[in-house]
């Protein structure tokens, strides 16, 4: 790679060959501050917030775009450069709905840091701010146009990491706005509910919809017995809104905190995410066995089901593939329905007056609660979904010192979890649980990787693939001795599309995918802590394995809770009473 | 009715809308080496003809050196901004050149395709373009030249005139501007090198071709080379296209199209500058002046220069592709606020604000229509102030 000499600031320093000013002032800890710029997309240079002063240009320069060139000498800290992000910054205020204090935002807003960097003056320029009606109409999130910069992030995550392609850029001028197709509602359109989007907006133009007072008024009434889960990705990055660094593990605080805001009983998601591994395992082995021993038509690669966002995508994408997916529910709605089921009756507790909150890493939770398929129980199965980064908001609002708290452990009986069920919150995670499960069932031995650490897929690489070849089998699983079992693993739907893609044609030789609709998986979720980036994502990565290692049992199918409930309740996987329960179907819909 | 003094003056050059031979110049063109060509251009001192004035010989020389297959030769038949009207008249009388200079310039930098970005208002001429070009098409086929031209139609948004917007727009995308660099001769429609001129300037490389460099060369002055089209329109009685010498001073222009009561010319379109009279006499027309596309727009004492600012001001608002900062709500900015200061609502010192403000819009906006919207509201702001207050 070729090197490159330049200076900024008057300060030498070296970069690889296409480095841009922007990266390269950091290196020389030089913070150019930025809008439109985020590290998992495209450059976009629109907002003009990086200028800096280059020797020999006529104009200023974006730094986020410009690459760095032999001899150049950059200036990020002149009177012209300050001037220029002075008046942009304003600019953007003159256009910016100014209600700040009554923005969900705020105080997390890059827009209004960078303002209060510059002490910029609010009233400089006429108002020119657009009023339209918020879009309230996604069971998710809403989109507040008056918020709304243009930076374009938005666009960006929906074509480039998702694919969806939900937003563009309309119009132009002084009506130039993002759009959805037709200004279509976004209940309307392919948006998959997956919240990137969120989670990259520089402003409020784009928040969750939040069930932060409902969850309240619940655990307020008396008549309710409120239960809440919490997903493995929400512990692992929960820390960050409330003072830790990224990759702090607090579970033991997170559960002692949500006792002390008053639920009735605090179970784990990762109960359910054992279970789901019991029936989705012998889901795939049943399929495996219809298509090797009885040499039925059998639809494979099976793929996963527990990511609502992928699972909107599928269905609008490729509705011709959803023979494929799994009928499992996702873990959280296995919860809600094992709890106004089960748990209800053995607890005597009318399901009636049952409320199931569950905390997610997700914003397509949230809609997943309201599919109407999703009232097995009798009841709605999931009452409430709050995001990590409304449990983080409840948790400030309990006045609850959250670093000071002392650990506890989840209530029984829906509490107790496995190593297995903590790395769903990663991509390959699911799989990997999978594997350490089918495999065991298959030959009796433990899967063949030292630690049960199955690390071919596990990684942020877009696309993965492995195969383990099943030698030793018990004799219920002969048909399987010497197969080689093939699987794959997909995060961030433009991978999942590529994926797809293949197998549409027939070209994919995998028995299982695992597919998540965020980048990293659930740890990257919509509804996890802002900001995100890939180091942030790999840190909570690494918080996830190490979770698992802590922990005594590593696979799921050890779960003695999830054990009982079989013994007690379910009778087997994939019975009678599981499939009507914990099993789904899915909806073509389509592209428009 | 022409003036005489005017008929006589525009006799002196006739070089775009000459008939010639347009074979002749092909087969001149294609028998040279990419070098020579490059070189004869170069030569020539010619600067692209759409406004922002970049040696066309660089361009083309920066485009052959590229290693990346294949390449692209598009001509910017955008024409938007207010006030010009040439390329149209070109397209109509001497398409055939257009396609010449467009074949010569496949042929220095190594290309196969070649696109027409039509301006969408420009469709009616849509029939007649492309039987001129199936011939032209067909007939290099005869020569064996692996070459053809196609028309992409615009549709109507003045920044696909702006070259990056442009070849967004032909991708299929919205027209927005790309950061530069990459430059299109590097990475262009496609993200293959591509060379992005005018008409008109396709049109000068193949009668440079024909007549050589020198006789080019010989026009104009040291910065503005050559020949010019104008597209002259306002208080005139000689509204028209015009093909003039570069460096004439606005004086002369005046004494020739003037109602003898012309206060400013507007050169240069909406993007461009106004010059009051007073400043007619040290005024150059070209590069050491003020540059041009080839808008002339006259106004006599009966038009309000706040009418005439206004106007473009509400055009730049309106085209403005609204994605960068300055440009999108700089450009709604100076609008209300020449609003509001005429309208009393705020002080004219206000206006001060604004000229500062629009710096900003002019260092810092993305492409060349932000960076030039300071143009009209300056200098009609500092030359007629008291109209644009009172």
């Amino acid at each position: 790679m070729k090197m490159i000499k330049l200076k900024i600031n008057d300060m030498p320093i070296e970069v690889q060959e296409g480095t841009k000013i922007h990266d390269a002032a950091k290196k020389l800890k030089i913070k150019i501050p930025t809008l439109c710029y985020h590290p998992d997309l495209s450059i976009a240079g629109n907002c003009r917030i990086c200028v800096v002063e280059l020797k020999g240009s006529r104009t200023l320069v974006t730094s986020c775009s410009m690459p760095a060139a032999e001899g150049m000498e950059v200036y990020t800290n002149t009177l012209k450069v300050r001037k220029a992000r002075k008046d942009v910054i304003e600019l953007l205020l003159a256009e910016h709905n100014m209600d700040c204090t009554k923005c969900y935002k705020n105080c997390n807003c890059e827009l209004q840091s960078i303002a209060k960097e510059y002490i910029s003056d609010t009233d400089r320029f006429l108002d020119v701010s657009i009023k339209k009606p918020i879009d309230k109409s996604s069971p998710s999130f809403q989109k507040d146009d008056s918020k709304c910069i243009k930076c374009q992030r938005c666009v960006r995550t929906c074509t480039e990491l998702q694919h969806v392609g939900c937003y563009s850029m309309a119009h132009k001028g002084d009506h130039v706005d993002v759009e959805t197709f037709m200004d279509l509602p976004l209940n309307e359109v392919v948006c998959t509910n997956c919240g990137q989007c969120i989670n990259r907006c520089p402003t409020g133009a784009l928040m969750e919809k939040n069930s932060i007072e409902e969850t309240w008024a619940a655990l307020a009434d008396p008549d309710k017995f409120v239960v809440v889960q919490t997903a493995p990705a929400v512990r692992i990055a929960l820390g960050e809104s409330l003072g830790f660094e990224p990759g702090a593990r607090v579970t033991g605080q997170m559960v002692t905190a949500l006792k002390r805001m008053g639920f009735n009983a605090v179970f784990d998601t990762n109960f359910a995410a054992d279970l789901t591994i019991m029936e989705e395992g012998f889901e795939l082995l049943g399929r495996l066995k219809k298509a090797l021993l009885e040499k039925k038509p059998t639809v494979l690669p099976m793929m996963t089901s527990c990511s609502p966002g992928w699972i909107k995508y599928i269905e609008h994408e490729f509705p011709n593939l959803l023979d494929n997916l799994s009928t499992c529910k996702s873990p959280q709605q296995m919860f809600g329905v094992i709890a106004k089921t089960y748990y209800a009756k053995k607890m005597k507790i009318d399901p009636a007056k049952m409320i199931v909150v569950s905390v997610m890493p997700c914003t397509a939770k949230k809609f997943e609660a309201d599919r109407p398929e999703m009232n097995a129980s009798g009841y709605k199965d999931v009452d409430y979904v709050i995001t990590t980064r409304e449990l983080a908001l409840m948790i400030q609002q309990a006045g609850i010192d959250f670093p000071a708290l002392e650990e506890s452990k989840c209530d029984s009986i829906l509490g107790d979890y496995t190593g297995a069920a903590i790395i769903f919150g990663a991509t390959g995670g699911v799989m990997e649980a999978a594997l350490r499960t089918a495999y065991e069932v298959v030959t009796g031995r433990e899967v063949p990787f030292k630690n049960l650490e199955i690390l071919p897929v596990r990684g942020m690489e877009g696309i993965k693939q492995a195969s383990i070849k099943i030698e030793g089998c018990l004799p219920e699983w002969k048909f399987l001795e010497g197969v080689e079992l093939k699987v794959a693993i997909a995060h961030g739907l433009t991978n999942a599309r590529t994926l797809m893609k293949l197998v549409e044609k027939g070209e994919a030789p995998y028995h299982f995918i695992e597919i998540m609709a965020c980048p990293g998986g659930c740890l990257g979720g919509g509804g996890q802590p802002i900001p995100t980036n890939l180091e942030i994502r790999e840190k909570r990565m690494a918080a996830i394995y190490a979770e698992d290692r802590s922990l005594p049992m590593r696979k799921s199918h050890e779960n003695p809770e999830v054990q009982e409930l079989y013994k007690e309740f379910l009778g087997t996987p994939n019975g009678h009473l599981a499939h009507e329960l914990l099993h789904t179907h899915y909806t073509k819909r389509e592209k428009y | 009715m022409i003036s005489d003094k005017l008929k006589k003056y525009t006799k002196k050059i006739d070089i775009i809308f000459l008939d010639t031979d347009c074979n002749a110049i092909l087969d001149k063109g294609l028998k040279m080496s990419a070098d020579d060509v490059i070189k004869e251009i170069t030569d020539s001192g010619l600067k692209g003809r759409g406004g922002a004035g970049f040696p066309t010989g660089l361009k083309w020389k920066f485009a052959s050196q590229q290693k990346e297959n294949p390449k692209y030769v598009v001509c910017n038949a955008d024409e938007g901004e207010p006030g010009t009207f040439k390329d149209r008249e070109i397209l109509e009388k001497q398409a055939c050149k257009v396609f010449v200079g467009m074949a010569i310039c496949a042929h220095t930098i190594g290309a196969n395709e070649g696109f027409i970005y039509l301006r969408g208002e420009y469709n009616y001429l849509l029939p007649q373009l492309n039987k001129e070009l199936d011939k032209f098409n067909s007939d290099l086929k005869k020569r064996k030249l692996d070459f053809s031209i196609s028309i992409r139609s615009g549709s109507g948004a003045y920044i696909c005139g702006e070259e990056t917007s442009l070849i967004e727009s032909m991708e299929g995308k919205r027209g927005e501007p790309r950061n530069k660099p990459p430059f299109p001769v590097v990475e262009g429609y496609l993200n293959k090198p591509t060379v992005v001129n005018n008409v008109e300037t396709f049109v000068y490389t193949a009668m440079i071709i024909q007549n050589g460099s020198k006789s080019f060369n010989e026009l104009g002055t040291k910065d503005s080379r050559g020949a010019k089209v104008f597209s002259v329109s306002g208080d005139t009685a000689y509204a028209g296209i015009y093909e003039l010498e570069l460096g004439m001073t606005l004086e002369e222009f005046v004494d020739l199209f003037g109602d003898a009561d012309t206060k400013a010319v507007q050169v240069g379109g909406a993007s461009g500058f106004c010059v009051p009279r007073r400043k007619f006499k040290e005024t150059i027309i070209g590069f050491e002046g003020v540059p041009t596309g080839g808008s002339m727009m006259l106004f006599n004492s009966s038009r309000s220069m706040y009418n005439v600012l206004h106007n473009f001001l509400e055009f730049f608002a309106e085209e403005s592709c609204g994605q960068c900062t300055p440009c999108r709500v700089g450009c709604q900015q100076l609008l209300k606020g020449i609003e509001a200061v005429k309208s009393k609502k705020l002080l004219p010192k206000y206006l001060d604000d604004l000229k500062n403000m629009s710096e900003t819009m002019r260092n810092s906006s993305k492409c060349g229509l932000g960076q030039s919207v300071p143009n009209c509201f300056s200098s009609i702001l500092d030359n007629f102030k008291e109209e644009v207050i009172y």
